[in-house]
């Protein structure tokens, strides 16, 4: 029997269990790092997912079985005389005709009301039409032919009558009955059509026709017949396109999270490779033995990688299990967007799925392993001699340990940042960041060397001058010590970095957008809202010196993307308006339009100033030449202004739904506030806001702080591991050091100066973690602002430099470090001095 | 004439889409009021202030592989919903159309369905011709007075165009027929029997051209049945004398006449009324259907009283499985098929045998 199959699978169980059982806070630090990692990874996976496959039922239940659709650009619809012109086509089977309208339920929620021809609808959304299907019906349960269906999530029964609001108008729609095949998360209520046209102001307009496909007629084939008849105002969509849209709408976003979920498994990756070489280091005399008694290099190598292993396995079911709860505690108390608004009201099931699971705990097991990769491979090269000699330290103090991997590491890190986006993610951002990182850890012995060799030959204290050269001399081992450090460090250096400038530019932002002193917005308005009569007794209110009223509503440009924003403004002085500029405003000639677009719309689209845009309006379609690209953090798929008079002139809708006001000088704000609420009529007054824009910088501001909380509180989680790494590595090494100590104390040294020189090497450990952290930090924070910000959501900022933060975070890193330092010292010091030297044998 | 599958197609039936007029605050439907003369083509055209109204061809083809039956029906409802809604969409008029081919040889019906609110040139009545459009199937009296009728089904396609070889038979008095012992329960009744059909008839792909003769029933009213009844018997035959055999019986639960009516009009023109009590329908063979369990008289004998002596008619059926279940959009079961007497062949309607017919 070969010696590495029975003797060393008892042996080496048995030499396992009793590391981990010596040293449990290193491999639960180890472990619980990729947990987090894994549970992050899989959490953010699960509520996207679930997200989305929420997304595609509800559009899946609102389109049912319809193989293409038709819909409006925007709120106000198209004519319904496309219906017949559609029906009318041989390419298409059925044709259902819809209004959608968005309204608000008493309790503030939006509902989609949707009006329904049973009749037609029965054949392509049948889980729609059942509940009409029983009547036109209305009738036959409420005795009120404009009466809906409502979807579980609406609460309301038969019988009872549902007030819901919207552009204004206040409308009650007796309940018929319940919508049992929608999806529980949708709020949905079914009615009519004609009903619904008539309740809400919609007589003549239709916002979506869902469509079937003849027998024996090609998809496009149907879609090139209808493209020929569709005017500007409508657009061909299919469910595909609808999903894929639904996706985007929150991909950004959970690829940004994914990334953190990515560093924070990273982190864990260190943490192992840190916890697996110190504890090398530790049993090197056993391993030496154990070679000395015929165990090849190989089995050495594989013991330590199966020890990785098991940490692996043990962090992945944990993190997996974690990340599950994590998930489903997000979905219930948040819902699928991790309340960022994109899918708003639903609350969807957690849905798990065994593939993913596998690829996500798989992740954090490879991480493992490779973090071991290093330690094993050392732990099988030493030789067996030198090991048995040392317990603790092989590296030769003379040694100079490169730079060349790092430099390569780096540059390779500097070339990924500037690759473009990879399927419009900017998964070159984050390889960059990844390399990055690499590259300051495979600089850090070399930089610990640098940084600590001239405290060696200044005239300090003997525990100082100690400390350096221990340092100065083994920089391999403070390296281990400080990967585990170095990542977290620059994580938070670097998320810092991005928050704070992200911050300023939101900030200065705001300012730009909110001139006026008071600001008002009628939610679900699009249509209707302020007429121009109520625009001027709203200018007439005592103590307001002007108003600037807008019009503001989503407008589709492509199928393939999320709608944009339009907006109608009336800039002074009929120039250009003042917004915050990326690209200054110029001109347009006599007879253009102007139009100046946010800079998400101009990298989504593609456009420059000069360039002209194509809108959807008012059934046609209206160049606009673009005048100038304005700083938007607020509509992240693009928003694009037109001059009031223009749009006016254009659509003829002289209504609003947004206002500005300027107050007298010495008004008192909230004074002036109550009287623009009472010049309201009260259901206008119920579903409009009106607040003073200092006051909405303020929410503005505070929502922005809560949702980077969570990245906060994450980071504080990465720096609180770093540091428990370092905490175990340094007693590691000092357990490891007793020898050195006993013949300190045998010299002459005081346990007093030893804990001094312990104490400083921590320091040191953490300054010199802190100051590269930082380093690594503020590149990886400018990839984050310069490439993945503008790759993911389309937006630029200005870095701002947090030196609080930064410096708060050296200082604490150091002190931390240097705290663990001396407490892991302390143990170490307590074994007598005399059996230490002896131990040298 | 006022028969209970149309009518129950339109109080229970029009896939289920439209609610009785009690739940809704009622409209003002117009009523059959005696003493109006009839005038056509105007009254071929809709007449959208009645409840219901409908144009029902049934007819025989003669096929290469044998004689078929076929019926195109189009009916026309006032919901009573929406009169004062300005939408297009409003759903005032609801138009729906049955098709169904009776081939011996299949040995049982096949059929096709339509229905729509009125509205958008997509589901039309002309109030001034009869001009009927729902999606693609068609009914249109053309200039010449043929019409031309357009409509299809499983594996079928009917396009027919039936041109009148007769006068226009008024049902009733001058057209006002009653169905009912209240005067109330009445409506508008005229027939055009012995139709002349040619046109072509597609089955599985293939186009084949057709000729036959067939019968169109007109009737436009707005009140219903008396409560007693249950189900309904309806024949009409076109006699190979050129004559015309109309007979009606309204039942009650226990198989009872609750009323009777009809006529015979003879090949020279002369036309008999029939009084109530002048029709019975009387017993013969049944038939159960294996799917619903309903036992239908499939050959009845109907006897006439009239001055001249009594006549009678025994039918007989195509085939006997010609049950039309349209319970899956909300309509009744019933049996409506083509049937033969000696010296004659038309349509026989059964209601009311599956179930007592919901009004």
């Amino acid at each position: 029997m070969p010696p590495d199959a029975a003797l060393p699978r008892t042996l080496l169980s048995w030499m396992v269990r009793g590391e981990w059982r010596a040293h449990p806070v290193r491999t639960f630090v180890a472990v619980l790092a990729i947990a987090v990692g894994v549970a992050l990874g899989f959490a953010v996976h699960l509520v996207n997912r679930s997200a989305l496959a929420e997304f595609d039922t509800a559009v899946r239940s609102v389109t049912g079985a319809a193989d293409l659709r038709v819909e409006a650009v925007s709120v106000s619809g198209f004519d319904e005389t496309l219906y017949p012109r559609l029906a009318r086509l041989p390419a298409l089977s059925a044709v259902s005709p819809v209004v959608e309208v968005t309204a608000q339920t008493r309790d503030g929620r939006s509902l989609t009301v949707l009006g329904l021809d049973p009749l037609r609808a029965a054949r392509v959304t049948p889980a729609l039409a059942v509940g009409a299907g029983s009547g036109f019906g209305a009738g036959r349960e409420t005795g009120r032919e404009d009466a809906v269906w409502l979807s579980p999530a609406v609460m309301g029964g038969a019988g009872e009558v549902l007030e819901v609001r919207e552009g204004g108008r206040r409308v009650d729609l007796p309940v018929a009955g319940g919508l049992p095949s929608v999806e529980a998360g949708q709020r949905l209520a079914v009615g009519d059509i004609a009903a619904v046209q008539q309740a809400f102001g919609r007589i003549g307009r239709l916002n979506r026709l869902d469509l079937l496909v003849a027998a024996g007629v090609s998809r496009s084939e149907a879609e090139r017949a209808i493209a020929a008849i569709l005017p500007a105002d409508a657009r061909l969509s299919t469910p595909e396109a609808e999903s894929r849209r639904g996706g985007d709408l929150s991909r950004a976003y959970r690829v940004n999270l994914g990334m953190l979920a990515m560093v924070a498994l990273l982190t864990g990756g260190f943490l192992v490779f840190s916890a697996q070489s110190l504890s090398i280091a530790r049993r090197r005399p056993a391993f030496a033995l154990l070679q000395v008694l015929g165990l090849p290099r190989r089995g050495l190598f594989l013991q330590v990688l199966a020890e990785g292993a098991v940490l692996g396995v043990i962090g992945a079911v944990l993190g997996l299990a974690g990340g599950a709860a994590l998930a489903g505690a997000v979905l219930s108390l948040l819902g699928g967007d991790l309340g960022g608004g994109f899918f708003s009201g639903s609350r969807p099931a957690l849905d798990i799925s065994p593939g993913w699971t596998l690829i996500h705990g798989t992740l954090g097991l490879a991480v493992a392993l490779a973090g071991s990769l290093l330690p094993a491979l050392d732990a099988a090269r030493t030789p067996p001699a030198q090991a048995l000699k040392s317990a603790g330290e092989s590296g030769d103090p003379g040694r100079r340990p490169p730079l060349a991997p790092a430099l390569g590491l780096g540059a390779a890190g500097l070339a990924a940042a500037f690759a473009p986006p990879i399927a419009g993610l900017p998964l070159m951002g984050y390889a960059s960041i990844a390399l990055i990182l690499a590259a300051g850890v495979a600089a850090m012995p070399w930089l610990a060397r640098r940084m600590i060799s001239p405290l060696t030959r200044i005239a300090a204290p003997v525990p100082v001058r100690l400390a350096a050269a221990r340092l100065a001399g083994a920089p391999d081992q403070a390296a281990v010590a400080l990967c585990g450090l170095v990542a977290s460090a620059s994580l938070m250096a670097a998320m810092g970095l991005m928050v704070a400038s992200f911050r300023g530019s939101v900030d200065d932002w705001l300012g730009a957008i909110l001139p006026a002193d008071v600001y008002m917005r009628v939610a679900n308005a699009e249509m209707a809202g302020l007429d121009p009569t109520l625009q001027a007794a709203l200018a007439a209110v005592p103590r307001v010196d002007g108003i600037e009223s807008r019009r503001t509503l989503t407008l589709s440009l492509s199928a393939e993307r999320p709608p944009v924003a339009l907006l109608a403004i009336s800039p002074a002085a009929g120039g250009a308006p003042d917004l915050p500029w990326r690209a200054p405003p110029r001109a347009v000639d006599e007879g253009e339009v102007p139009a100046w677009i946010s800079e998400p719309l101009s990298r989504l689209y593609r456009l420059s100033p000069g360039d002209t845009l194509d809108l959807p309006l008012a059934g046609r379609t209206v160049k606009v030449r673009v005048a100038g690209v304005w700083r938007d953090y607020g509509r992240q798929f693009g928003a694009v202004a037109l001059r009031r008079s223009d749009y006016l002139r254009i659509t003829g809708d002289a209504g609003a739904n947004e206002a500005g006001f300027t107050l007298a000088a010495g008004a008192d704000p909230t004074d002036v506030l109550q009287r623009i609420r009472q010049a309201l009529p009260p259901d206008l007054a119920a579903q409009t806001e009106v607040a003073p824009s200092a006051e909405i910088r303020r929410v503005a501001l505070r929502i922005f702080d809560r949702s980077f909380a969570v990245t906060y509180a994450l980071e504080a989680v990465a720096i609180l591991v770093g540091v428990a790494g370092v905490a175990a590595t340094v007693s590691a090494q000092t357990l490891a050091r007793r020898r050195e100590f006993g013949m300190l104390r045998h010299v002459g040294a005081g346990r007093g100066q030893i804990l001094a020189m312990l104490a400083l090497e921590g320091a040191l450990l953490g300054a010199v973690g802190a100051v590269a952290g930082l380093a690594l930090g503020a590149a990886m924070g400018q990839v984050l602002i310069q490439v993945v910000n503008p790759q993911s959501f389309n937006w630029t900022m200005d870095t701002r430099w947090p030196l609080g933060l930064l410096g708060g975070l050296a200082l604490a890193l150091t002190l931390a470090s240097s705290l663990t330092a001396l407490l892991a010292g302390r143990s170490a010091l307590s074994a007598d001095a005399v059996r230490a030297v002896r131990e040298d044998w | 004439m006022d028969r209970l599958t149309r009518r129950s197609l339109l109080a229970g039936g029009a896939a289920a889409a439209l609610p009785p007029a009690q739940a809704i605050a009622a409209p003002d439907f117009a009523q059959v009021i005696p003493g109006r003369r009839l005038v056509f083509p105007r009254d071929h055209g809709a007449h959208p202030d009645f409840r219901t109204e409908w144009w029902y061809v049934t007819g025989w083809l003669d096929g290469p592989t044998g004689p078929l039956g076929f019926q195109v029906t189009f009916f026309r409802t006032r919901t009573g919903l929406g009169e004062g809604n300005p939408s297009r969409f409003a759903p005032r008029q609801v138009l729906f159309a049955h098709a169904a081919l009776s081939d011996p040889r299949v040995g049982r019906l096949l059929h096709g369905q339509r229905i729509a609110r009125q509205g958008f040139g997509l589901a039309e009545a002309s109030e001034r011709d009869m001009d009927i459009v729902l999606d693609d199937w068609r009914l249109v009296r053309e200039r010449s007075g043929a019409m031309r009728a357009l409509a299809g089904g499983e594996g079928f396609q009917l396009d027919l165009v039936l041109t009148p070889t007769q006068p226009i038979l008024l049902q009733g008095e001058g057209g006002f027929s009653r169905k009912g012992p209240r005067p109330e329960q009445s409506s508008w009744y005229y027939t055009l029997p012995h139709l002349q059909v040619s046109g072509r008839l597609e089955r599985e792909g293939r186009w084949r051209p057709v000729r036959g003769q067939a019968w169109l029933d007109r009737e436009w009213s707005s009140t219903l049945l008396d409560p007693v009844a249950v189900g309904w018997d309806w024949t009409g035959i076109n006699l190979d004398d050129g004559g015309a055999l109309t007979a009606f019986r309204v039942r009650d639960a226990r198989g009872r006449a609750v009323w009777t009516g009809g006529s015979l009009r003879s090949a020279d023109g002369r036309l008999w009324t029939a009084p109530n009590g002048a029709v019975a329908f009387e017993g013969g063979r049944t038939w159960r259907s294996p799917r619903t369990g309903a036992v239908y008289p499939v050959a009845p004998t109907v006897r006439l009283r009239t001055p001249a002596g009594e006549r009678r008619w025994a039918l007989t059926p195509l085939f006997d499985d010609q049950e039309l279940d349209s319970r899956p959009s909300g309509g009744p079961v019933y049996w409506e098929g083509a049937v033969r007497v000696p010296g004659g062949r038309g349509y026989l309607e059964l209601t009311g045998y599956a179930a007592p017919l919901r009004l």
